[in-house]
């Protein structure tokens, strides 16, 4: 038989982007090892339903690790303390009977909350829109093994590109910066062939819209131990070698040397 | 009976696709800005679709339930996708790609739709290698392909176990260019609740706002569904939360046929549910079948751990009764095996509810390196869910809903019943007939996104030149958003006891049970008395707390789960009535001696396309004949 654990739950509640949030203490009692940590708030918001009380909102969708839906900063932590794992991969069995849990939403200026423990992250979506794609109609493609890429730049451009966005790297970081995320998202295309012809105008675009709405990098590395999918901290010293690149470059193509 | 009217091209089936991008009609480009497209969904089929529409240059307005049109859950897909590129060499073709199609859905499949698949699989992969797709590669810098089941060629190209994510995330990139560029208007946390008709074509939608509660009317020249399957009917499915058929069935009801409803399938190796409250169930790669070995114990009420069970106390049931195939049988027959011997009495683990997938033979031969460099990131994600070992501990799997072939009819053009609404990806009905093969369904969305729809499109549009949309002012708009409003308030007002999930999961029981890896006669009446009874119970004793004026979860899933039940029954009805088994649909009347499906080729070649009739009426069943001129019906056998 599985371990059953009794926790208490301290949960940031928040109406709307503009209220005033606090804690609530709730208890979660019988819960089995085997859930996950988002099954535990199943049963905690099944509880409430039944005493006729408001559930606890929080953002979840594919519940294996990859949709990049789920959050939560549990014990001060994104994701919860398992190495890389997501929220809803994260299991009870990792925690004690007998202890509080504190979750909270992630926190950035950036990330407003809309609802309890659900944020808003559509300024990652402003940072793709300036230049996190190739530009390549549909139909324009040519055969693609006229194009070889080298395994290590496509396997390196993979590690990248497994970024799942669900910006636990800014929840972690003191400044609220989104370095991680951006580099992620600019090395997997500035590190393979097809990604050349726009790699300077891709760079300053991106760097300059993250700036926009997030904080400044100042190499603490939270980011990167946050990370659910271990995203090398490597990315970030290549996105600022191409950005001053793309400074002088992008000058010289506005004939302003 | 409607006359429907698959609109299949004349010629032969490698001269469909050619002949009928001639024939269709085309919007000069000046102007395709003239027309609104709505395209609801942004999974591959979604994010591919309004791309390449925006691309051409009409203007298209794009809906998602998530916070960004990055989380569809075709991020989850694994495994791979097929094309018919012959890098390796081996004899793949694009016929050949089409017949392995058409067989592995048992013969219930539209050939020149197949066809067409087959066709435009080669460019899907040129189009995501261009975007950046990391897709795996050789040394020399080529793209690598691996083999799949359900094929004699390596034609799937993977990026890791990440196929899916990767795919996405270029489909999802190509939206955010024409984002940039201003000519998609992106909508994120809005749901569909209706499709609007004016004169009995869709001009646009009515969708709710699901942080502010605004319900609000869009309208458009055309409406586009890319909105997934319906597995989460069954509440335990490796779907994510979210899934759900709501968009479809809301088109269903105001008159797009429902196609082949019972065509579910059950993938065989899932980690089984740990207790009551589990929310959905996590797939392990198909892979794993290649060398782990599926056994129960021999005994009813065995107790001991598995590692003190002699081999002579354990049934090698798949190994035992298929000597040719091993553990390799399709997935519909070790999935039917696995419930035949827990339905017995000899499932294993905390609550009996698995059989065992043991590496403990291959470890012993080839040693844990080798198994942990092939199966490494799996295992682990398996000990992270079960906090079992499988090194030391055979691992427990059992099957579970994974995808649904069946959908909303939609003739060659993708459209459907409705005149000026559209189906694209799982969504739809028509490329995999009763059974889906692997790395196939990444294939149709983005083949339907990017390379069918934007040519098929033109032909219902380029006539309708000139006509404005109708303006969201028009009472047809005005009772549609009326009719959702009313329904948002009868939830909130019911005041009953039980939660939407306590429904749902009440709901998947019943479905899982009569309408899942075994159909019978009797258990499918069971299902169509027990289904409304509990719909009954649903509508007066359902607890919604909260406001409708704010994001509120539960709220959402009362209008999936009400559309759930009804599609419950419709799923029973149409596995009651077809009267043979066929692909994922297993009706235990009709078997072979050996106990496989039989078809009956006879009298069920055909598509079932339900027209609604209202609510409280049976729909009505209509016929499309399905011929088969460039493959030959056959019966399957593994033995």
């Amino acid at each position: 038989m599985s371990r059953e654990l009794n926790l208490t739950l301290q949960i940031w509640r928040q109406e709307g982007p503009h209220d005033d949030g606090h804690f609530e203490t709730y208890a979660a009692t019988g819960i089995s090892e085997d859930m996950s940590f988002l099954e535990m708030l199943d049963i905690v918001n099944e509880g409430l339903i039944q005493d006729g009380n408001v559930p606890i909102e929080f953002d979840h969708d594919c519940r294996e690790g990859i949709c990049g839906t789920c959050s939560l900063m549990i014990n001060g932590q994104a994701h919860g303390q398992e190495k890389a794992t997501t929220t809803c991969q994260l299991h009870m069995r990792k925690f004690n009977d007998g202890d509080t849990i504190v979750v909270e939403p992630f926190r950035a200026r950036a990330f407003p909350v809309v609802r309890d423990l659900v944020v808003d992250r559509s300024a990652f979506d402003r940072i793709i829109e300036a230049g996190g794609y190739i530009s390549v109609n549909t139909g324009a493609a040519s055969d693609a093994n006229l194009t070889p890429v080298p395994k290590e730049a496509s396997d390196t451009s993979f590690d990248a590109a497994a970024c799942i966005g669900c910006g636990a790297c800014v929840a972690a970081c003191p400044n609220s910066a989104a370095q991680l995320f951006t580099s992620a998202k600019l090395a997997h295309l500035n590190l393979i062939p097809q990604g050349q012809p726009q790699r300077f105008e891709r760079t300053e675009s991106m760097v300059e819209t993250m700036e926009s709405f997030f904080g400044s990098c100042t190499n603490h590395g939270e980011c990167h131990e946050a990370c659910p999918k271990e995203i090398s901290l490597d990315f970030i010293a290549f996105m600022n070698r191409d950005y001053v690149k793309a400074k002088v470059k992008n000058r010289k193509l506005a004939g302003q040397t | 009976m409607a006359v429907l009217d698959s609109k299949i091209p004349e010629g032969a089936i490698e001269d469909k696709w050619e002949n009928h991008k001639f024939s269709v009609k085309l919007v000069n480009p000046n102007n395709k800005r003239r027309f609104e497209i709505i395209v609801i969904g942004t999974g591959l089929a979604g994010a591919s679709a309004a791309a390449s529409l925006s691309e051409l240059g009409y203007r298209v307005k794009v809906f998602t339930f998530h916070d960004s049109p990055r989380r569809a859950h075709s991020i989850a897909a694994q495994g791979g996708i097929n094309a018919a590129k012959n890098y390796t060499n081996d004899g793949d073709s694009v016929h050949r790609l089409f017949y392995d199609t058409v067989k592995g859905g048992d013969y219930r499949s539209r050939e020149a739709n197949v066809h067409r698949l087959a066709e435009v699989s080669v460019n899907i992969i040129d189009q995501a290698a261009a975007q950046g797709v990391p897709f795996a590669r050789e040394y020399g810098g080529m793209l690598d392909n691996r083999s799949f089941g359900g094929a004699q060629v390596s034609r799937t190209f993977y990026a890791r176990g990440q196929t899916g994510q990767q795919l996405l995330l270029g489909a999802y990139q190509a939206l955010a260019k024409q984002v940039a560029v201003g000519n998609v208007e992106l909508h994120t946390r809005t749901e569909l609740l209706d499709v609007v008709l004016k004169d009995g074509r869709a001009c646009g939608v009515v969708t709710r706002d699901l942080v502010s509660g605004e319900v609000s009317s869009h309208s458009s020249h055309a409406v586009v569904l890319a909105t997934g399957g319906y597995g989460n009917v069954y509440y335990l499915s490796t779907n994510a939360m979210a899934c759900n058929v709501t968009a479809a069935w809301r088109a269903h009801r105001k008159g797009a046929y429902f196609a082949n409803a019972c065509y579910t399938q059950i993938h065989p190796t899932c980690i089984p549910a740990s207790d009551e409250f589990q929310s959905k169930l996590t797939l392990m790669s198909e892979s794993l079948r290649n060398d782990g070995r599926i056994w129960v114990p021999d005994a009813f009420d065995e107790e001991r751990p598995p590692d003190q069970i002699p081999e002579s106390d354990r049934d090698y049931y798949l190994e035992r009764k298929y000597p040719a195939f091993g553990n390799l049988v399709p997935r519909d027959v070790a999935s039917r095996n696995s419930k035949t011997v827990v339905d017995q009495g000899k499932g294993v683990g905390p609550i009996k509810n698995g059989v065992y997938l043991d590496f403990g033979a291959v470890i012993e031969r080839d040693g844990e390196d080798v198994v942990r460099s092939k199966y490494g990131n799996l295992f682990d994600m398996y000990e992270r869910i079960t906090g079992e070992n499988p090194y030391k501990v055979p691992m427990r799997i059992y099957p579970a809903t994974h995808y649904t072939m069946g959908g909303t009819w939609v003739d060659y053009n993708l459209m459907t019943t409705i005149p000026g609404c559209y189906a694209i990806g799982e969504a739809n009905f028509s490329d995999h007939g009763a059974n889906r093969l692997g790395a196939s369904a990444l294939m149709q969305g983005l083949a339907d996104g990017y390379f069918v729809l934007p040519y098929t499109i033109g032909d219902d549009l380029a006539g309708r030149l000139g006509e404005a949309p109708v303006p969201t002012d028009d009472p047809v708009f005005v009772e549609a958003e009326a009719a959702v409003t009313s329904q948002v308030d009868r939830f909130m007002s019911i005041g009953g006891t039980r939660s939407v999930d306590w429904f749902h999961r009440e709901l998947g029981k019943i479905v899982w049970d009569y309408i899942g890896m075994e159909r019978t006669k009797e258990g499918l009446e069971k299902a169509l008395a027990e289904i409304p009874a509990l719909e009954e119970e649903f509508w007066k004793d359902l607890c919604l707390p909260g406001s409708a004026a704010t994001l509120n979860s539960g709220l959402e899933k009362a209008g999936r789960v009400a559309d759930f039940f009804e599609l419950a029954k419709l799923m029973a009805r149409d596995a009651l009535d077809r009267e043979e088994s066929c692909g994922g649909h297993f009706r235990a009347e009709h078997q072979t001696e050996e106990g496989e499906a039989k078809r009956d080729d006879e009298n069920f070649a055909h598509v079932a396309a339900w027209e609604w009739n209202g609510p409280g009426s049976v729909q009505t069943r209509h016929q499309e004949e399905l011929t088969f001129e460039n493959v030959a019906l056959t019966q399957r056998s593994y033995k």
